[in-house]
């Protein structure tokens, strides 16, 4: 099982990205942005950082990169050219998704105008998609969360939509961390193979170097995370 | 006449100061008074080039020769530091001071680069950009020495809380220590705030940073080599941070004054954060011979350093440096400050390879000129020469002032202002109160507000961050071999005793390494004083690098390198003394390292380390009577040594659950902060402590002696773990234990966590929200 990172230009959790893929089992393979080929790889990971710098608008120019076309070509709804290429999209990763139109909404500045790094509780709520089938549906788990601009927006009707169709992936207990909308912490696309999550899973993959608050269903050692990548691997093979 | 001279307009070169116009026209009015410079500095250049200097020539000796760049009202004291680091203090040091940065050997192959700068000045005129570029500025340095950065830490000091001007600088130098690290991908990992009113008008702003390395990739900045080529590559040239070195960081700033913000540089984070990827690229590729980044002083300081560090001759073509402002005059490029620039010599075989690895991260190259064996160091502009220097008069050999000190008058009177005049709480519910409001002064809550801006998580090496005592973080991740930081300074025992100061400042983050189970390996320090003009201020400068230069050796541990920041004062009221010590040590295993606050019940409670009633620059006597008189806590360099090997062995062994040095609010605040942690109480007896060391409950809770900690214990492991301290013979004595949802004193009050939560975690919201 071969899972990709693309590395852009201000791109922070990218090795992060691998290592948790390394961790979870599967082979990681580096991406890079100015390259079309995504070198066969079965999934792919957008990780965090700052694309670009980030100047214009999150992921704005991200999505334009060379790497970016193909992965949206394979990604886009299963046709005959397009076979559902599964995609997570960390943080930035996330962002770029939302500008590459995989993902429907935006991600804009954090309610109260700052950047925030704490550990955060969620709720997983969908557990049918390619990374989230290792969860229990309505587990409680605490991954890191650091943004400056994670606050999900949409309109009304966009908003009932993703509720009516089931594809809320996660979302924020105790805290609204950055004034997302209905607490939204992550989407998915309509068959769960691409997925926004604005905390960091790969932040929570190794005992020792994750959160250290507990939730409900956490693993007690700070690996909450490791699932998303586990659940790639399952996903990927069953599909 | 050469053929890029022609590029120049006649009234462009007749404009331009040459060399040889400055041979012929000796009586020219130079603005060497308005660049920093004094007369007599300015006379010696003109006799070390006998003849003026040209107005390109000026400006590289006016930024080198500042205080900033060339310390010379420091050098004749920051001597110590290297002599009396005795071949033994050498055993780990692989790059000692005087490059970018020291280089520590920490075993299996891997180094470890590290080093505090300061960006006070900055900060002040401009609170995100000072601060953002101060993170810059010393990744940078770690960067060329070949490490990949890894961390960073920043000690800030604020003025009073509640005063206007702390709200204007501090939300935008959090804001910046965190968009300029959090968009490297550099995780903070700890440091310290401080709120005090003498820095009212001159915030400090120190940032740490950390770099990693095998030991076969260190790099030096030298220029060696006839004919390599000197390559500038990065970012654009621009007219910001034009003698920020100078005007910035060498003067006072004056009530009503010309504000300085054009002297202050702006930061690109996504451009360094690039240039630190296509730096690791080149050395991995071995195409670089000499490195050096452009901070201080600019283009005048690589040209200048590279040059006289190598074989001692360099010739550039200025006019080649791509600008960003295309009306630039010479002068002002060889002096700007622009941010996320590096030099590199590289030979001109490996160009191809080097032009490759930049122009696949999309830096900018230029190749300026190239290395020769002259002993001049020659700028052309457009083929005219506007430099001909030797390179050393410009980079090492600048002026040394033997500065006049005197111990200050008035220290008499302060010292002898004691605490013991001051009110105390006398019954149980007083000192109950106490621990609550204790817990909530500015100097004692907690730090979220402003460290939850802050990255910790990014590159997944984080093994401990603050508010833990130190920083631990992972290296290798094979064998868990890692490094523990912390960095410490009371102002207030400095400003009692600068000697004694700066020693228990080197105490306290050696006992906050030690805690966390590092051995203590090197140091880097920060020294914030006043204007060296003043012999008062001289006399506390020259007394703290004393103290620090005596404590490093006997605690066996050099000093690899640092900075030095004066001129922090307002008017003539200079800042406290702040040497900022940051220690550095080494784990062979970060899995084994002992955090600062309990996760569970039952495991038993230690002091280790005498209390004696020392209250002079205490919290309890600063928060809650303003008072600052007296003599500091004694320092016990043997007894901190003793209590690190007992924790280091007892981290190794997975004898201990939790340590927690007490400095500032004593052993009180080390019990609220360790049982706020992770949500479990304690419950302890003051009692046979305070008969041990003859001292009351409220002395036991709140005096500030050094040598001290708390340790969590496993309840199997207490015999094993109180011989180890006897057998080093650091006095050990049974609290009580961890559990509960409270922290009780028994037999005197009992305090649950949630009040205490409250009280600690309210008081930078509340006044930071406002």
């Amino acid at each position: 099982m071969r899972i990709g990172v693309v590395t852009f230009p201000g791109s922070l959790d990218d090795r992060d990205a691998l290592r948790a893929v390394r961790i979870a089992g599967g082979t990681p393979v580096s991406l890079w942005h100015g390259d079309e080929d995504i070198k066969g790889v079965d999934a792919v990971v957008l990780p965090g950082g700052f694309s670009y710098g980030d100047y214009l608008r999150c992921g704005a120019i991200a999505r334009f990169a060379p790497v970016m076309s193909e992965i949206i070509r394979l990604a886009g709804p299963p046709t005959q050219t397009s076979p559902g290429l599964p995609v997570l999209g960390i943080c930035n990763g996330f962002q770029v998704l939302c500008e590459s139109h995989l993902l429907p909404g935006a991600l804009i500045r954090n309610e109260q105008q700052q950047f925030i790094c704490r550990d955060q509780k969620l709720r997983i709520e969908r557990t049918d998609t390619v990374w989230t089938n290792r969860y229990g549906k309505d587990d409680e788990i605490v991954v890191p969360l650091k943004n400056g601009e994670g606050g999900f927006a949409a309109d009304q009707a966009t908003l009932d939509m993703l509720e009516g169709e089931g594809r809320v992936v996660a979302r924020y207990l105790d805290v609204n961390p950055n004034g997302s909308f209905r607490d939204i912490a992550g989407i998915s696309n309509a068959t769960g193979t691409v997925v926004g999550l604005m905390p960091h899973p790969e932040h929570a993959t190794e005992a020792g170097y994750g959160p250290e608050a507990q939730a409900a269903n956490s693993t007690g050692d700070g690996t909450d995370g490791l699932a998303f990548f586990t659940s790639a691997l399952q996903g990927v093979l069953s599909a | 006449m050469t053929s890029d001279s022609m590029n120049l307009t006649p009234e462009q070169r007749a404009a331009l100061d040459t060399v040889e116009k400055a041979a012929t026209t000796p009586d020219v009015e130079q603005p060497w008074a308005a660049l920093g410079m004094k007369a007599d500095e300015y006379e010696a250049v003109r006799k070390i080039l006998e003849r003026r200097p040209t107005g390109s020539e000026l400006a590289m000796y006016s930024v080198m020769w500042s205080e900033h760049c060339s310390y010379k009202s420091s050098k004749v004291h920051l001597r110590q530091f290297g002599e009396k680091t005795t071949e033994a203090m050498k055993e780990h040091l692989l790059v000692g001071i005087g490059e970018n940065a020291g280089v520590v050997d920490i075993g299996q192959g891997w180094a470890v680069t590290f080093k505090v700068e300061s960006h006070n000045h900055p900060s002040y005129v401009e609170p995100y950009q000072g601060a953002a570029t101060g993170v810059g500025g010393i990744v940078r340095d770690i960067i060329s020495m070949g490490a990949r950065p890894v961390a960073v830490m920043d000690p800030l000091r604020f003025g009073a809380l509640d005063h206007p001007d702390t709200h204007r600088v501090l939300p935008g130098i959090v804001a910046g220590v965190g968009g300029y690290g959090n968009c490297l991908g550099l995780p903070n990992i700890g440091g310290e705030v401080s709120f005090d009113p003498c820095y009212q008008g001159n915030p400090l702003v120190n940032a740490l940073a950390v770099g990693t390395l095998r030991h076969e990739d260190i790099h030096l900045a030298n220029a060696r080599g006839n004919g390599n080529l000197v390559v500038l590559f990065g970012a654009r040239t621009g007219g910001d941070g034009i003698g920020g070195a100078s005007i910035l960081a060498s003067d006072t700033f004056t009530e009503g004054g010309p504000t300085k913000r054009p002297a202050v540089q702006v930061g690109d984070p996504f451009a360094e954060k690039v240039l630190i990827e296509c730096c690791l690229d080149l050395f991995k590729a071995d195409v670089v011979q000499g490195i050096q980044d452009l901070g201080a002083a600019g283009l005048s300081c690589a040209f200048s350093e590279l040059a006289s560090n190598g074989d001692g001759g360099m010739l550039v073509h200025l006019d080649r440096a791509p600008l960003r402002d295309s009306t630039l005059a010479p002068e002002e490029i060889l002096m700007s400050e622009s941010q996320e620039r590096m030099m590199a010599v590289v030979t001109p075989e490996d160009l191809p390879g080097f032009l490759e690895i930049t122009n696949r991260w999309d830096v900018e190259a230029t190749v300026m000129g190239e290395v020769t064996d002259t002993g001049r160091l020659v700028v052309l502009w457009h083929g005219e020469t506007i430099v001909d220097v030797p390179p050393r008069s410009v980079a090492h050999d600048g002026p040394v002032y033997e500065r006049p000190y005197s111990r200050p008058e008035w220290l008499d009177a302060r010292q002898a202002d004691t605490p013991d005049r001051l009110p105390k709480p006398q019954t149980d519910d007083e000192l109950k109160s106490l621990v609550v409001t204790m817990a909530g002064t500015p100097n004692l809550a907690s730090r979220a507000w402003i460290t939850n801006q802050y990255d910790k998580y990014v590159q997944g090496n984080t093994a401990q961050a603050m508010p833990d005592d130190a920083g631990v973080l992972r290296v290798d991740e094979e064998s868990g071999l890692g490094v523990a930081i912390a960095t410490d300074c009371n102002q207030r025992f400095a400003a009692l005793d600068p000697y004694t100061g700066a020693q228990l400042a080197l105490a306290e983050a050696y006992r906050n390494v030690g805690v966390a189970g590092g051995k203590p390996l090197a140091v880097t320090d920060c020294l914030n004083f006043g204007s060296p003009e003043d012999p008062a201020v001289m006399w506390q400068f020259a007394e703290a690098v004393r103290g620090l230069a005596d404590g490093c050796q006997t605690l066996g541990i050099p000093v690899t390198g640092g900075n030095v920041s004066l001129y922090n004062q307002t008017g003539s009221t200079a800042i406290h003394p702040t040497p900022v010590v940051g220690v550095l040590g080494v784990l062979d295993d970060v899995a084994r390292r002992t955090p600062s606050g309990w996760k569970s019940a039952g495991a038993q409670l230690f002091l280790l380390g005498t209390t004696r009633a020392e209250f002079a620059g205490s919290e309890w006597a600063w928060s809650q009577h303003e008072h600052l008189g007296g003599l500091p806590p004694q320092v016990d360099l043997a007894a901190e040594q003793a209590l690190a090997t007992v924790m280091v062995q007892a981290s190794s062994d997975e004898l201990v659950v939790a340590a927690h040095d007490l400095s500032d609010g004593g052993l009180a605040q080390a019990l609220v902060e360790s049982s706020l942690r992770h949500g479990v109480g304690a419950t302890v007896s003051l009692e046979a402590a305070c008969e041990r060391d003859g001292v009351d409950a409220f002395t036991l809770l709140f005096a500030e002696s050094a040598a001290r900690a708390v340790v969590a214990v496993k309840p199997e492991a207490a015999q094993q773990f109180t011989e180890a301290c006897q057998a080093q013979g650091v006095p050990v004595v049974a609290l009580g234990s961890t559990g509960g949802e409270t922290v009780a004193v028994e037999g005197r009050f009992e305090l649950t966590l949630d009040e205490l939560r409250v009280a600690h975690e309210r008081t930078l919201p509340e006044a930071l929200n406002a």
